[in-house]
Parts: structure tokens; C-alpha cells; sequence
């Protein structure tokens, strides 16, 4: 086992190194960021160059990227345009998109298997067909449609909630941004769970089960849903790093300052500190989470062993 | 009454599960609470994008916050723009290339500092001198020993300190400009010119956290990158004490956001109503909303550095292709007339007496197909057979409107090939290309004033190899009316002289003026007296709450 996270952790090295330097590449390729700083006119060539020239920008591009990466090494993830520190703009971005996700994973986890459990035990019914049908709707209607629909109901019209979420960003605003973020991988676990389950319930352990005696709860919960659980995990896994870099529609719809926000905004200033800094923190996030859920298939399936 | 509290406490119960967040709240949350001394009002905001620095802000979100807690020897008054005395007591000079400058006396800084003439001095030199990377620095060109203190060539710099600016005693110093400038005094309304106090010197990076000015307000704490609260200061010295007891602005990434939050009660003021929103804000907010012209305006410019568009007689291609826009179509159903087509090539809030001429352009900024086709033709037609019209896609609805323009000259010319969008990523690759003269057609290109002065509308664009002039165009005879009217002493005849200036631009149809843009702005029924000053700013301290 603990070999096995070795070799693991190790392979992440190329795998960061690599990641970040496409993502390095990609921004240098975007063109001169200096460029854009002036408003729509020319940035005077003496202040231009002395700006590139502090950002580093003057040199080549294999360049600055060792210089960075030395840098990311001693914590130091350079500087944004506005004069904050990367690092800065990090500790701010990161607490709340990680509540917005953890927000959304137990939206996930708690509505959705259980709406998987009850239609994969009562398959063909009419809750199942429901569901299905709700899932699928889910799924087909974008995002951002469903973030600003609820939006205008919720916030305008009813007025149960604010629209738009305040800075500190608490846990109790971020329930429908959440939902939201959610709905449509909520849909996937509602499906996947709901066949893995239907799949299991036909299984000779859970005959045995049955035929011992065993409560009908302790079969579900037990045998049923822990083997069940494999891919769903998987997915979810997967998702807390997809969920995490992949909230800029969502954040942007609600007005939340998190990583989503800081991207969008990097992006759109050409920001390569930004940028390559919250990146790489998302990569090492995806790379983590990727092997937890590898370690937890261990826990849930005793058969399956890490040497 | 009792009747809508039930309907809420059960609409409540039924979203308990969907989402749980404060019921009851509704709007009575509105504003962010209530300061001692008049209503707090909540503004929408943009994150600005340089340090708040006077010499370092170009953009108008930064700008929003230096109008609060700034005040300049000049201001521009918020309704004529008009450049009114405010710290200067007087400004006097015998050749228009040495002024003499007098500082009220009275005024300080919000942390009891005074306001001296070395306020001034000292913040001029730190925004020109190259070494502290000041956006603004060539506001201070003018300025003899600029060239030492920020070299062209971006050299080392030989000097510190701006040569041509001495301290006389605490409240005057003299400004010795390289040439004879008529409207200096004019200019010195732009932030950039704001004074500075010691603690901006001593302790920068403190001071960068949370400014320290002279204006009506100061700032109370200040979030990077989600929320600024400004409150009233009381001791300020001015007439134009804020109304209010203060304004937080807050960061919005999405302006859609910032308006459905004013409909929902949770923002007073946006100043950007977004375009998408312009068919309903009618109805939505009555007359809680304005449209009023900015000092914006919008031009297609050409490269000049392009044999193809520098031919003897492409101007005539660029008159016919002007004269294939429909202008007045575009401006009223793209931007539901939010957009005035444009007849000159300043502004209307110039107002008459500034410099603007409605309908200098005469025929040449008028819609007719028959005239375009025929000047097109005399022209030598299209160069290489098709105009891409450059644009960056990544902000403003750009598409929009540069597919309509396309659209309005495929039209008139008859040929659906004529004219195509030409969208590029970002605003930064944008700009590149086009610093780098990479642009084989004509482009957007648009122009925001920094102070209200018809030679701010040409010199930075026309005149050969000025900061903004895109396009590389060149023309002895503008060059020259413009140094003639610079050196005008008698500001009526210099305005003239800046007009026949404006004549040879149009005779050479150098950009094609397109639309002036106007400043927006929506508010919750608890403001009254809102405005927009020419640059589109609210005039925040005239605001009332309640």
C-alpha cells in the first residue's frame, strides 16, 4: 500500500511538469499581454518595455518558464497585473470555490444515490421512470440556462434568495449555486447508481444475503450498495477536480469571486501568472483527488489490493 | 400585508429543500445597512485592472474610484464638462508655455495633511518618471526635462525629478512646458494630475492597500477583487460634499448579474445596463434610468502602412465604404439607440462652443448605396476584393455590431462578398497586432476622451505617430494646424484651428466615424438625482438616498 502511493505520487511529477508547460505554452501563444494594459491605445515603448522586463516577459519562453517553475518551487507564483500577489488572489479564490464544490458533492452524494437507490431497487416503476425522465431533462438543458432561470425565479421573481452571492461568500448563499454546479453530474450518479445497483441486485452475494435472513436495509446498505459504489466513486472523484475548474459559468452567473472568476478574469488580461498559477493548483487538485478515489476502491472491495 | 407573509412562510417551506437560504430577506437587505450620517448606497463595480494609483489608472473603473477621493487644480463640471477651478486659486501665464500655479489654501488630504504645492510636484514627478512603470507618464510629455526623467528609447533614465517643475513657496509652483500648449490648463482636470501625500511616498505598499486622497470621500476598507466601501469624509473642504453617506462598489464579473440584482433589490446603481437587457429596462425601471452621450466614439481606422489602402485615391474607397453604413439603422435596432450616429468626429459633449460641429462629415456620414457604389468604383474598388473588418471578440458586443456594419455595405455595394468580421480572441492580441502594423484591413477603433477638449479627440489619433494614431495615417497640413492651434493663445480661434484640422481629416476620411457612445446607468428607488458626467461615470457625491 504505501509503495503503491510512492509510485503513484511519483508519477505525478512528469505529469504536473507536463500539464503546466502546455498551459505555459498555450497563454505565451495568445500574444504580447503588455499590449492590453494601455486601454485602446499604444502603451508608450519606454514603460512597455520596462513592464515586460519586470514581468520577465523580455525573455525567451523556455525561459520564463524555468524561472517560474524555480519560483513555484519556493512558493513564489508571481505577481498579477494589479500588483497582487498570485498567491494572494489564491487564498481568496480557493476557500470559496472549494465550499461551492464541496457544497455540490454533497448534493451529489446525498440526493443523488439515494434517488439512484430507490430506482435501481424499484426498476420499471413509476418513481423510476420519473427520475429518468427528470435526469435526462437535466442533462439537455445547459448550465448556465438552468443557473439563470432559477436565478430570476428564485432571486426576482419570488424573491426567496439573494441573486447574486456576497463576497465572504457563506454556506447558506451558496445552496443554489451549488444545486446548480451539481445538476447535471447529479444526473450522471442518479443513472449510473441506479444500473450499477439494478446490475448487483442479481448477484449471488446478494441472494446469499437474502436467503440468511439478513434485513432487507442491512442487505441495501451493506452489500448491495457498498459493491454498487465502485463506479460512482470513480466519477464523483473525478468531478470534485472537473467541479473545481469548471465553475466559471456558474460563478460568473452568481457573481462569485472564486477560481472561476480569477481564470476568466486571467484569461481575458492575458494574466500568464494567474493563469499558469491556478492551473497548476487545479492539476495537483485532479492528480489527488484521482488518487484517493483509487484508494478508496480498496476500502469498498476488499478483493482489490495495492502492492 | 398578512396575507403575503403566509403565501412567503409557505412559498419558504416548499424551497426548504431545493435551497435553504435566507427567507424573509427579500429586499429589505438592500444597500448594505445604514452608515451614521445620511444612506450608503451600493454601486456596481469592475475589479480595475492597475494598482489604484492616480498615474497608473487608464480605465474607467479605477477612474470611478479616483473621481471619489480625488480632487484636481481642475474638475470637470459633472453636467458641461466644462474645466472648473478647484484646487487652483489661479493659473496665469503670459506665453502659454509658463504657467505660474496657485494652490488654494484650507485644503488637506483625508489623514490631515495639507495640500501643498509640493503635493503636486512630487506626484507629477513619481507619474512621469519611468522607473515606477506609470501607465499615464506620457500625460506629463508636455513638461520640460520629461525626456530625462522617461526616456523614448527606454534607456536609463537621467533624472528623477521633471525639470521644468519648481516649487516657488508652499502654495505655488511654476510648470515649464517644451512648446507652447494653450489648453494646459484644460488638461489638468484628468486624475493623473491629482496631488499626492507623503504617506504615498513612504509607506507605497500601505498606501496601495487603502488610498488616501483629498476627495469627498475616503475609502473605509477596500477587498481586492470583490468589494470597495467609501464613506462620506465629513471635514472635506469643497462645495461638492457628498450627498450621501457613503458608496459601496462592488465587483460584478457579469454586468447581467449586476442588473438582476438591482431588480431583486440587493444593488442600487449599475452603470452599465447591459445590451441585452435595453429592450426591457422600460419597463423594468421607468424612469429610473438614463442615457446620456459620453465622450465616446466609435471609428472603423484603416492601415496606412498598407500600400493597398494608401493609394491616391483610396480615400474615395474609404468615403464610399462610409458611405455604405447605415448608421442610423445600426444604432436603433443593435444598440436601441444607446448610440448616436455619428456627423464629426469629436463629441457631442463638447457642446458647441467645445469644438463640436454636428455635421462636419456632411454626405460623406450619410446612408446613400447609389453615391458608396459609385465612389467605390472611382476608387479603384476594394482592395484585394473584400474589407475584413478587425475586431476583438472577447469584450462588448462587437460581433454584433461589425456584422451589421458588413452587412449594411454588402447591401449598398451589391456584392455579398464585400465585407466580412474579421474577429480576433482577446483585446490584448488585438492591440499586438495591431502595434505590431499587422492589420491588412480597416479595424475598430475607439476612442474615449481623457478630458473634455476637442484636441483630445485629435491629436492622440491624427496627428503623425501620436500614441493612439492605430492606423499610421499622416498629413502634413493636420500637423500643422495642429501645432498652430496648440500655440493659440485666444481659446475661440485655437477651437477653430482644431476644427479646420478636423476638416482635413474628413477630406482625407482618415477613420470613418461611426456612432457616439452613450454613458447608461439604472437605479433602485432609493436614489434620486442620479447623473452621469461626460466621461460616464455617476457623479457619485450628488447622489441622494432615501
Amino acid at each position: 500500500m504505501g509503495r503503491y502511493v510512492v509510485r503513484r505520487l511519483l508519477q505525478m511529477i512528469p505529469v504536473f511538469i507536463g500539464a503546466t508547460l502546455l498551459i505555459f505554452l498555450m497563454v505565451n501563444v495568445m500574444g504580447d499581454p503588455i499590449a492590453g494594459l494601455c486601454g485602446d491605445r499604444q502603451c508608450d515603448p519606454a514603460t512597455a518595455a520596462q513592464l515586460k522586463k519586470e514581468f520577465g516577459l523580455d525573455k525567451p519562453v523556455w525561459q520564463q518558464y524555468l524561472t517560474y517553475m524555480g519560483n513555484v518551487f519556493t512558493g513564489d507564483f508571481g505577481t498579477a497585473f494589479n500588483g497582487q500577489e498570485v498567491t494572494e488572489l489564491m487564498s481568496t479564490a480557493f476557500p470559496v470555490t472549494i465550499r461551492l464544490t464541496v457544497v455540490a458533492i454533497v448534493f451529489e452524494v446525498v440526493i443523488g444515490i439515494t434517488l439512484g437507490v430507490i430506482t435501481g431497487l424499484r426498476r420499471g416503476r413509476p418513481v423510476d421512470t420519473g427520475v429518468l425522465l427528470v435526469t435526462l431533462v437535466v442533462i439537455s438543458v445547459p448550465t448556465f440556462v438552468t443557473g439563470l432561470l432559477l436565478q430570476l425565479l428564485l432571486g426576482v421573481k419570488w424573491g426567496w434568495i439573494r441573486p447574486s452571492v456576497s463576497s465572504d461568500a457563506p454556506l447558506d448563499e451558496l445552496i443554489l449555486p451549488g444545486l446548480v454546479l451539481a445538476s447535471v453530474s447529479l444526473a450522471y450518479v442518479v443513472r449510473l447508481t441506479r444500473t450499477s445497483i439494478a446490475e448487483n441486485r442479481r448477484s449471488d452475494y446478494v441472494r446469499t444475503a437474502i436467503a440468511k435472513g439478513l434485513p432487507r436495509r442491512r442487505v441495501v446498505t451493506r452489500h448491495l450498495l457498498r459493491n454498487s459504489l465502485i463506479p460512482v466513486i470513480t466519477f464523483i472523484g473525478a468531478d470534485v477536480g472537473f467541479l473545481m475548474g469548471g465553475a466559471i459559468v456558474t460563478e460568473r452567473i452568481f457573481n462569485i469571486h472564486g477560481v472561476g472568476y480569477q481564470l476568466y478574469q486571467g484569461i481575458l488580461r492575458q494574466n500568464t501568472q494567474t493563469v499558469v498559477g491556478f492551473v497548476t493548483v487545479l492539476v495537483l487538485v485532479f492528480l489527488v483527488c484521482n488518487l484517493v478515489v483509487d484508494l478508496l476502491y480498496a476500502v469498498l472491495d476488499p478483493r482489490i489490493r495495492y502492492a | 400585508m398578512g396575507g403575503a407573509t403566509h403565501a412567503k412562510r409557505v412559498a419558504c417551506a416548499a424551497a426548504v429543500a431545493l435551497a435553504a437560504t435566507a427567507c424573509g430577506g427579500g429586499g429589505d437587505d438592500s444597500g448594505g445597512g445604514s452608515g451614521a450620517g445620511g444612506g450608503v448606497l451600493s454601486s456596481s463595480w469592475g475589479d480595475p485592472q492597475n494598482p489604484l494609483e492616480p498615474a497608473n489608472t487608464n480605465e474607467v473603473q479605477g477612474g470611478k474610484v479616483l473621481d471619489m477621493i480625488f480632487r484636481g487644480l481642475k474638475r470637470y463640471n459633472p453636467q458641461t464638462g466644462a474645466a472648473e477651478d478647484m484646487l487652483a486659486e489661479k493659473i496665469a501665464t503670459k506665453d502659454s508655455q509658463n504657467f505660474t500655479i496657485t494652490v488654494k489654501n484650507g485644503w488637506t488630504f483625508s489623514n490631515g495633511e495639507k495640500v501643498t504645492a509640493k503635493s503636486f510636484v512630487d506626484a507629477w514627478n513619481y507619474g512621469a518618471s519611468l522607473k515606477n512603470n506609470q501607465k499615464n507618464a506620457y500625460f506629463f510629455g508636455y513638461i520640460e526635462g520629461y525626456g530625462k526623467v522617461h526616456p523614448e528609447d527606454g534607456s536609463k533614465q537621467s533624472a528623477d525629478t521633471l525639470s521644468g517643475l519648481k516649487v516657488v513657496d508652499d502654495r505655488t509652483f511654476t510648470v515649464k512646458l517644451t512648446q507652447k500648449f494653450s489648453t494646459f490648463p484644460d488638461t489638468l482636470g484628468y486624475p493623473a494630475f491629482a496631488p499626492l501625500p507623503q504617506a504615498f511616498f513612504s509607506d507605497h505598499a500601505g498606501w496601495i492597500k487603502k488610498p488616501v486622497g483629498n476627495g469627498p470621500y475616503m475609502i473605509d476598507s477596500y477587498t481586492k477583487g470583490s468589494q470597495m466601501s467609501l464613506r462620506k469624509w465629513d471635514k472635506y473642504p469643497g462645495a461638492d460634499k457628498a450627498q450621501n453617506g457613503g458608496v459601496d462598489l462592488k465587483v460584478y464579473t457579469d454586468n447581467n448579474t449586476a442588473y438582476t440584482d438591482l431588480m431583486a433589490g440587493n444593488l442600487d446603481l449599475v452603470d452599465d445596463v447591459p445590451a441585452a437587457q435595453l429592450k426591457n429596462v422600460k419597463s423594468d425601471l421607468g424612469d429610473r434610468y438614463l442615457n446620456t452621450p459620453a465622450g465616446i466614439i466609435q471609428t472603423l481606422a484603416f492601415p496606412f502602412y498598407d500600400a493597398q489602402w494608401n493609394k491616391a485615391d483610396s480615400d474615395k474607397v474609404r468615403k464610399g465604404l462610409s458611405m455604405a453604413i447605415n448608421r442610423k439603422q445600426i444604432t436603433e435596432t443593435i444598440f436601441q439607440k444607446t448610440r448616436t450616429p455619428a456627423t464629426d468626429w469629436t463629441s457631442p459633449v463638447l457642446g458647441k462652443d467645445g469644438g463640436f460641429q454636428d455635421g462636419l462629415c456632411g454626405d460623406f456620414c450619410d446612408y446613400d448605396p447609389e453615391q458608396a457604389k459609385k465612389l467605390v468604383a472611382e476608387g479603384g474598388g476594394i482592395p484585394g476584393g473584400q474589407v475584413k473588418i478587425s475586431y476583438n471578440a472577447d469584450t462588448g458586443s462587437h460581433k454584433q455590431w461589425v456584422d451589421a456594419v458588413c452587412n449594411s455595405i454588402n447591401n449598398a455595394l451589391g456584392n455579398d462578398k464585400a465585407c466580412v468580421g474579421s474577429p480576433v480572441g482577446t483585446f490584448a492580441d488585438f492591440r499586438t497586432r495591431i502595434t505590431q502594423k499587422k492589420m491588412s484591413g480597416p479595424f475598430r477603433a475607439g476612442w474615449q476622451m481623457d478630458y473634455p477638449l476637442i484636441q483630445n479627440f485629435l491629436q492622440p489619433l491624427y496627428y503623425t505617430n501620436a500614441s493612439s494614431n492605430d492606423g499610421k495615417w499622416s498629413n502634413k497640413k493636420f500637423d500643422g494646424l495642429v501645432d498652430q492651434a496648440n500655440k493659440e493663445t485666444d481659446t475661440a480661434k485655437a477651437i477653430g484651428l482644431f476644427q479646420q484640422a478636423e476638416e482635413v481629416v474628413r477630406d482625407n476620411m482618415a477613420a470613418i466615424p461611426l456612432w457616439y457612445q452613450n454613458g447608461s446607468a439604472g437605479w433602485s428607488e432609493r436614489l434620486s438625482n442620479v447623473k452621469l458626467n461626460p466621461f460616464s461615470v455617476p457623479v457619485y457625491n450628488e447622489i441622494k438616498v432615501g
